[in-house]
């Protein structure tokens, strides 16, 4: 009897320590990673998203609100290519969360998935901002994103099993509908063919070599290090040589430089979403190449 | 023409997955899945396969061509080398200097109302010095740990250990235990590394209660709690061989800490971060220079045990949360020491011995502001109250009041205006100047100029 009430009683506890199946926890590091999980994932994932469109993700801090939310993510899916590298590092080590650790399945890293542009032969910081693994601003090509969406659906599987099935359901249908979409935008995009541009920092890459757009120059001599007036002096002149369709510059991105050099070289600035969120239109991984696209065709109207 | 770029990529797929790394399988293994969907044909998407296909037989010719030794263009993570230095550590090293002008001589620096707390405590040296060049190395021990060490090389030629301690990288539930010797994470500018300072030197209330920066020889666990709001418990315990402890010959925890912070964001564009701490230490014959009432030099020593109590409040807003173009920095701490015990006057000849018991405090409020990008503009007040300070061999005892004139009640204060100049994420230039009213009488009027320049692995900061 007394055997009995306490295996009752045990087995109660037990069912009350056991959580109710709970949505796995992702932390991304940008909006553009968030939005994907939210498309592969869907219910069964709770994702937050450490930085908006807004925000330069190569410069925020390591909020206390982002340790904590470190610290309860089953999932960390980040860009990789020391893009994050001066903070992801202090939200890990200060995580005490050992499931989302580097070399874990619960930490995921776009840039291991795709082929990186821009890989320096040899690196020195006399180089300026470079990336030892290669540029890290892949999100701008649909084609990464359909490769990044395949692992990343995958380690999904893997982490949560029991939705296994569910994952690769969406995954498919992902698949199938960013295909479609990709179709259309490289129809859309055909004009953007051979049209010179200039660009800020080289965080355009990806968009320019899908779209085969031609990048004239950029704004910055060096990664990450700003123009000095006899740069832009002489960029004024090299322009006027090869006169730019458009100067591009991102959401978060200040625009008194590019409004200078469009003022000089009477060509006009297309500000591009860059990330989820960055414009009213760029509402989800489709809006946002439907917004780039339609922001890009706009001077050649 | 299909078919020839089909087999062109059909040969090229062995090639360059025996010539190289798995990284080529990756885009390869895409790039047939493509044409597979492409067989069903579009225009443009051949074109553009086509072009890659060009792209990748180039760089195998490149490839081919080059000799072995030279790296392909490929992701550096891939080519993981071998050999002995394939395992090599992260390697950081900040170098610093100041040129410093005084207007107080730098050798009579004193706070009033305050025993000495060590001697890297005041302005430092006048004219050009050079500062500590801190050398990190860091690097995972395995999957269960992580170690780093950091050594500061002086000008005057010593090396200190500032820090050499392992880190547990594989518990779970938000548990971190750190083991060696650690900066305390009591406060909020203990733990930070002087080359990431936002002024040349730290608070007076620093200087004077902690000697700068509490260092732990010991252990720490720190737990951090399960919820949205970021909540985190610590408790340290070690030797306390750091001011204002000392050095015992105890088999017992010497020093002992606690802290809890808190955080949050508020709304896209601030976030913040508070603490409360406790220190509490023991210090044995804890000796300190001073001049008795007729100006002769003296020893003294104490005796006893210390507490310090550290409360903080940091915040942190920039535009839409983004630090490029602009962003303000304010932060705030007050300190409260209560020590309790012995002093010997005159260790060396006439030893007096009383009760000594005192309670001080002080607080700094600074506030820096990045107002273009690159430029950052600081402004630092500094107040502290020695308190009243009970010996017991002054008055009805056996020395007279005067006996301890550098222990008089004093409130020196300080205020420091700083301009920095950052041409990169990795160099920092900049200028200080305060106005250090410490001492008894007369304002110190001090000039810094510094530079700090980071080499080697990119660094990762706290909040």
């Amino acid at each position: 009897m007394i055997k009995s009430v306490f295996g009752a009683l045990a087995l109660g506890m037990l069912l009350a320590a056991t959580p109710a199946p709970a949505a796995l926890k992702v932390l991304a590091t940008s909006a553009d990673w968030a939005a994907l999980a939210t498309e592969l994932g869907g219910d069964k994932v709770d994702v937050y998203a450490a930085t908006t469109a807004f925000q330069d993700v190569h410069r925020v801090d390591a909020k206390p609100s982002l340790v904590a939310r470190a610290r309860n993510a089953d999932l960390i899916v980040a860009t990789g290519a020391e893009l994050e590298v001066g903070w992801l590092p202090v939200l890990l080590q200060e995580s005490g969360n050992a499931r989302v650790q580097p070399g874990s399945n619960g930490y995921f890293e776009a840039a291991r998935q795709v082929r990186l542009l821009e890989v320096p032969a040899s690196v020195d910081r006399s180089m300026g901002d470079i990336h030892p693994d290669g540029n890290p601003h892949l999100q701008l090509d649909p084609r990464n994103i359909a490769t990044v969406a395949r692992a990343l659906s995958a380690r999904l599987a893997l982490l949560d099993a029991a939705n296994a099935a569910f994952y690769v359901a969406r995954g498919n249908d992902f698949q199938q509908r960013w295909q479609q979409a990709q179709l259309r935008w490289e129809k859309m995009a055909a004009p953007l063919k051979g049209v010179g541009v200039v660009v800020m920092h080289r965080d355009q890459s990806y968009l320019i070599q899908w779209l085969g757009l031609r990048e004239i120059a950029a704004m910055e001599p060096k990664p990450g290090v700003p123009p000095s007036s006899s740069f832009l002096a002489t960029l004024v002149s090299k322009l006027a040589q090869d006169p730019p369709k458009m100067i591009l510059r991102n959401a978060y991105n200040d625009s008194k430089a590019t409004d200078w050099l469009a003022e000089r070289v009477h060509a006009p600035v297309v500000m591009l979403p860059f990330s989820v969120g960055g414009t009213a239109g760029a509402r989800d991984l489709f809006g946002l190449f439907d917004d780039t696209l339609n922001r890009l065709l706009e001077p050649l109207k | 023409m299909n078919f020839l770029t089909i087999a062109a990529a059909r040969t090229l797929v062995p090639l360059l997955l025996v010539m190289s790394s798995p990284v080529f399988a990756d885009p390869l293994g895409d790039l047939r899945a493509e044409l597979e969907a492409l067989k069903a044909s579009n225009a443009l998407r051949i074109e553009q396969l086509e072009q890659r296909i060009a792209q990748l037989e180039a760089s195998a010719a490149t490839a081919r061509s080059e000799p072995p030794t030279v790296a392909p263009a490929m992701p550096a993570a891939a080519v993981a080398s071998s050999g002995p230095n394939a395992f090599n550590p992260a390697l950081s090293l900040i170098l610093a200097g100041t040129y410093r002008a005084l207007s107080g001589d730098p050798a009579d620096y004193r706070i009033a109302g305050f025993v000495p707390s060590g001697s890297e405590v005041g302005p430092g040296a006048r004219g050009f010095n050079l500062g500590e060049s801190e050398l990190t190395i860091a690097a995972n021990v395995d999957p269960y740990f992580f170690g780093a060490v950091t050594a500061a090389v002086s000008g005057d030629d010593s090396i200190s250990v500032e820090e050499a301690f392992f880190r547990t990288a594989a518990l779970t539930h938000g548990l971190t235990i750190k083991g060696g010797r650690f900066f305390s994470g009591l406060g909020y500018l203990n733990g930070v590394h002087a080359h990431a300072w936002d002024f040349v030197d730290q608070p007076l209330v620093y200087q004077a209660l902690l000697g700068n920066q509490f260092a732990q020889d010991g252990a720490q666990l720190k737990w951090l709690a399960p919820t949205d709001l970021f909540v985190e418990f610590g408790l340290e315990a070690g030797s306390g061989r750091d001011y204002p402890g000392t050095t015992r010959s105890a088999n017992g925890l010497n020093a002992a800490s606690g802290f809890v912070h808190l955080g949050n964001d508020l709304g896209d564009s601030a976030s913040w971060r508070s603490g409360l701490s406790l220190l509490r230490t023991n210090a044995e014959n804890r000796g300190f220079q001073a001049t008795d009432g007729a100006g002769v030099p003296v020893s003294n020593a104490f005796t006893g045990n210390t507490q310090t109590w550290v409360a903080d409040f940091t915040l942190k807003w920039a535009p839409h949360g983004n630090p490029t173009e602009r962003q303000l920095k304010l932060q705030g701490e007050y300190l409260r020491r209560t020590e309790t015990g012995a002093l010997t006057f005159d260790t060396d000849v006439r030893s007096l011995a009383g009760s000594y018991h005192s309670e001080q405090s002080g607080w700094y409020l600074q506030g820096v502001y990045q107002f273009r990008p690159r430029w950052r503009a600081g402004l630092r007040y500094d107040s502290l109250d020695s308190g009243d300070t009970r010996i017991a061999i002054l008055p009805g005892g056996l020395l007279p009041g005067f006996a301890f004139p550098d222990l008089q009640n004093a409130t020196p204060t300080r205020t420091s205006v700083m301009l920095d100049w950052n041409l990169s994420e990795f160099s920092r230039l900049r200028a200080q100047f305060a106005w250090d009213q410490a001492r008894l009488n007369g304002t110190d009027h001090q000039l810094f100029l510094q530079y700090l320049f980071s080499l080697g692995a990119h660094g990762a900061h706290k909040f």
